[in-house]
């Protein structure tokens, strides 16, 4: 055929097999939205065929196009591009939606008594607009810009970069919808029902597929460590999700799902999801996206190639057994409770083995902590993530558990992670990549980037300190007995007591929020291509690539 | 032998099947044994599925995320038996798909939240919280006294729970649809037949209207059961129920 002329048969017999998938999922789309009697179905059967009939028409126009193929850019990073934007977008709106339920919990009147505006709603969408939409969209730009550059190739797959995009954005938008319409499986972080986990299924092993693809035509030697850190991410969270969402649909035209597991089976697997939902998205991607940045910002090799070694292997290990200390003092049995504490305890050593690379590749470049704030971000990202890599072994253990357990302790503790460490480290990376990718000279404002960077600082603060000392406060009030050995306050004394944090909290999550609207109209200044008002300010490392002034070679 | 790191830095698929490897022991080890060690769940009396008006009002706390905010699993701590009553048992949610377990006690534990307060309490409380509770940070639900079950599929949902392991009968099965009714019906030949199929079912109707069964009948239905099946008066935690 004259149309494939410009390609090989077997890419040419790919597009046509996806334009051919792309027609059937629009046909059982359409089929779903006619016999379903589930209105949320419906809405989510149309959205699936939109999504469908998009990809028909960008396959059949690549395919009937008689256009000779564009010259061919080095690297593939219009998709990049695309995942970057979506980071930041997803980022003030999980920021705003937390900080939202935030003050629902100082004042209950804000949730109207209206079931889309509850917080038992609102808050799946909450945590899964900042872990999947967030951390999602920045580890799958940070994860393909890395790949081609430490492999010296260009992204595999053609078009199937775009499809894993625009894929993830459907899931994210089928998963926050149907949260608010009440569709749930009540599962934590697990929470989208089983059409929506297949698909996020058939998306993350074309992930797979792009990044392997990647890695197996690089025209380097070796696999650089912040793609073995990627790679644990992307196949590990593939096996956590097919597991614990094992369930059966009452009906396949329905969103209601029954999970295959129950009670302390159920129980046990979602912690061993749950606890590696932080152990691999949120840690072993964000470790991959800190084994770049850092050393490339820094413009220092990683501290120690051993430790990177040694912290990987052990950290993969050691994280998959920590789920039972979700599980203290329940009907768990002892025994999986007791491995559980045991393994997070020693999870404590590798995770600080990732800290000191993090932090010791920036020695003999320490004066950079003052002078660029990108860096400080990267840094102080990981300085967060040494502290809460420490707070959770102490957390896991089963006497502390007995305090900690239920309280909002928990929840500062998920909070200098998410905040500090995840949150960091990504505004780092992002800071880093925008004039990159758009070829810029610098950002848009240093300016903005220090503003940034001590509001967000600030709004941590609030946000785990208030939550440390209402929680360990909350914790004590519910045990505490009087001198006859009966119970000192009744459970709503302890949410009484809670107000007044409740609203610093939220003023912490509000000043977080502010950080990122700046972040935001920065990167969108940036963009735009706006003359940079302090570009002779930012160092050298900012500009991109093609536009950087050569390195001074320090006398040696 | 020289051990060395290269073959995971040059083979890709070495990496891949290196992780793949080490993360696979973990789960293994801790959660494979729970589906065949006897001692897992203790054999009791008295836990039965769900009867189909409470499995409704179960489905309804899951649609709302109140496990966001309540647990259901009460710790083998002193202050929690004091508080909410006998540590909870594994064989107490051998039927829950998915377990309620829980993270968070921004409110209460409701693992034995059933007969602890009267239907109108719960009515009032769930259409106004404060109107009850003034310190309480609940979210209020009045929309759920209007609106009118939707059971259609109750026998299908039932089938599913069949088959992932909860034993409903035929019988059950076949019923589901006239005992979501029945339950809501006190002193009529059906509601006996469901105290039957389901013991120490509790009829009434909750929400205390006339007319159509509503989601908070059910909600009421579901929260009224939580934690009575097991009679603690005879279990025995160190005889022979824990086998």
């Amino acid at each position: 055929m004259e149309v494939a002329s410009t390609k090989t048969g077997g890419a040419a017999f790919l597009d046509w097999g996806a334009l051919a998938l792309t027609l059937v999922g629009m046909a059982l789309g359409i089929f779903v939205a006619l016999f379903s009697h589930d209105a949320v179905m419906q809405f989510h059967a149309v959205l699936f065929a939109l999504f469908a009939l998009a990809g028909t028409i960008f396959l059949a126009g690549k395919a009937f196009s008689s256009a000779p193929s564009q010259p061919a850019d080095f690297y593939a990073d219009n998709v990049i591009k695309a995942g970057t934007i979506a980071t930041v977008f997803w980022g003030v709106a999980g920021f705003m939606l937390g900080d939202i339920i935030a003050w629902q919990l100082a004042f209950p009147a804000l949730n109207f008594d209206l079931p889309w505006t509850n917080f038992g709603r609102l808050r799946p969408v909450h945590t899964s607009a900042v872990v999947f939409a967030f951390g999602g969209n920045a580890l799958l730009a940070t994860s393909m810009y890395v790949v081609q550059r430490t492999c010296k190739a260009k992204l595999f797959g053609g078009w199937l970069p775009w499809f894993v995009f625009w894929g993830y954005q459907l899931f994210l938008l089928m998963a926050a919808s149907g949260y608010l319409m009440g569709v749930t499986q009540s599962k934590e972080y697990a929470e989208p029902e089983w059409y929506v986990d297949l698909w996020l299924t058939i998306v993350w092993v074309a992930y797979l597929l792009v990044f392997l693809g990647t890695i197996m035509k690089r025209r380097e030697p070796h696999i650089y460590v912040a793609n073995w850190f990627y790679l644990a991410f992307i196949v590990t969270i593939a096996m956590l999700h097919i597991v614990n969402n094992l369930a059966v649909p009452v009906s396949f035209l329905g969103t209601k799902s029954y999970s295959a597991f129950s009670g302390v089976q159920d129980a046990m697997t979602q912690w061993w999801y749950g606890h590696n939902a932080v152990g691999f998205f949120l840690t072993a991607g964000f470790l991959g996206m800190m084994y770049y940045f850092v050393p490339k910002r820094a413009e220092r090799p990683v501290y120690s190639y051993k430790l990177s070694i040694v912290h990987f292997w052990s950290l993969i290990f050691l994280y998959i057994w920590a789920g039972p200390h979700h599980l203290h003092y329940t009907a768990l049995p002892d025994w999986a409770q007791t491995l559980g504490m045991t393994f997070s305890i020693m999870l404590w050593m590798p995770s600080w083995g990732g800290m000191i690379n993090g932090l010791m590749t920036l020695s003999g470049a320490w004066d950079k902590l003052r002078t660029d704030p990108v860096i400080r971000f990267l840094v102080v990202s990981v300085a967060f993530y040494g502290m809460s890599t420490f707070e959770g072994p102490l957390m896991a253990i089963r006497s502390v558990n007995s305090l900690s357990h239920y309280t909002d302790w928990t929840v500062g503790h998920v909070h200098s992670g998410a905040l500090g460490w995840v949150g960091m480290v990504s505004f780092g990376a992002i800071y880093c990549l925008v004039p990159w990718l758009w070829k810029r000279q610098g950002l848009y404002s240093q300016r903005l980037v220090e503003w940034h960077f001590w509001v967000a600082t600030i709004g941590i603060l609030l946000y785990i300190t208030a939550m440390w000392v209402s929680g360990i406060m909350q914790g004590l009030m519910w045990r505490a007995t009087d001198a006859l050995g009966v119970l000192q306050y009744s459970f709503v004394e302890s949410v009484e007591a809670m107000h007044p944090y409740y609203v610093i909290r939220a003023i912490g999550g509000l000043l977080y929020l502010t950080g990122g609207l700046i972040m935001a109209y920065n990167v969108f200044r940036t963009i735009r291509g706006d003359e940079p008002v302090d570009v002779a300010d930012q160092p050298r490392i900012a500009a991109a690539p093609e536009i950087r002034h050569p390195q001074t070679v320090p006398a040696v | 032998m020289k051990l060395s790191h290269a073959p995971f830095e040059k083979y890709s698929l070495v990496l891949l099947v290196g992780i793949l490897f080490v993360v696979s022991i973990g789960g293994l080890v801790e959660i494979a044994p729970l589906f065949w060690l006897k001692s897992t769940i203790e054999k009791v009396d008295g836990v039965r599925p769900y009867s189909p008006l409470e499995l409704k009002g179960r489905d309804v706390y899951i649609r709302e995320g109140c496990y966001a905010c309540h647990s259901q699993m009460i710790r083998t701590l002193k202050d929690e038996l004091e508080r909410y009553g006998h540590y909870s048992l594994a064989a107490e949610s051998m039927y829950d798909h998915p377990f309620q377990w829980g993270s968070k006690r921004t409110g209460p534990d409701l693992a034995r939240v059933g007969g602890k307060y009267s239907d109108e309490w719960h009515v009032a409380h769930m259409t106004a919280p404060r109107s009850i509770v003034p310190e309480s940070v609940m979210p209020g639900y009045p929309f759920l006294a209007k609106r009118k079950l939707d059971y259609d599929d109750i026998s299908e949902r039932l089938k599913t729970l069949r088959k992932v392991g909860v034993p409903y009968t035929d019988e059950q099965i076949e019923n589901a649809k006239l005992d979501i009714i029945a339950q809501t019906k006190p002193d009529t030949p059906e509601a006996a037949a469901v105290a039957a199929r389901y013991p120490k079912a509790v009829v009434r109707k909750f929400d205390a209207k006339q007319g159509d069964v509503t989601e908070l009948d059910a909600l009421i239905a579901y929260l009224q059961m939580l934690g009575t099946l097991v009679d603690f008066a005879k279990y025995d935690a160190s005889g022979p129920n824990l086998r």
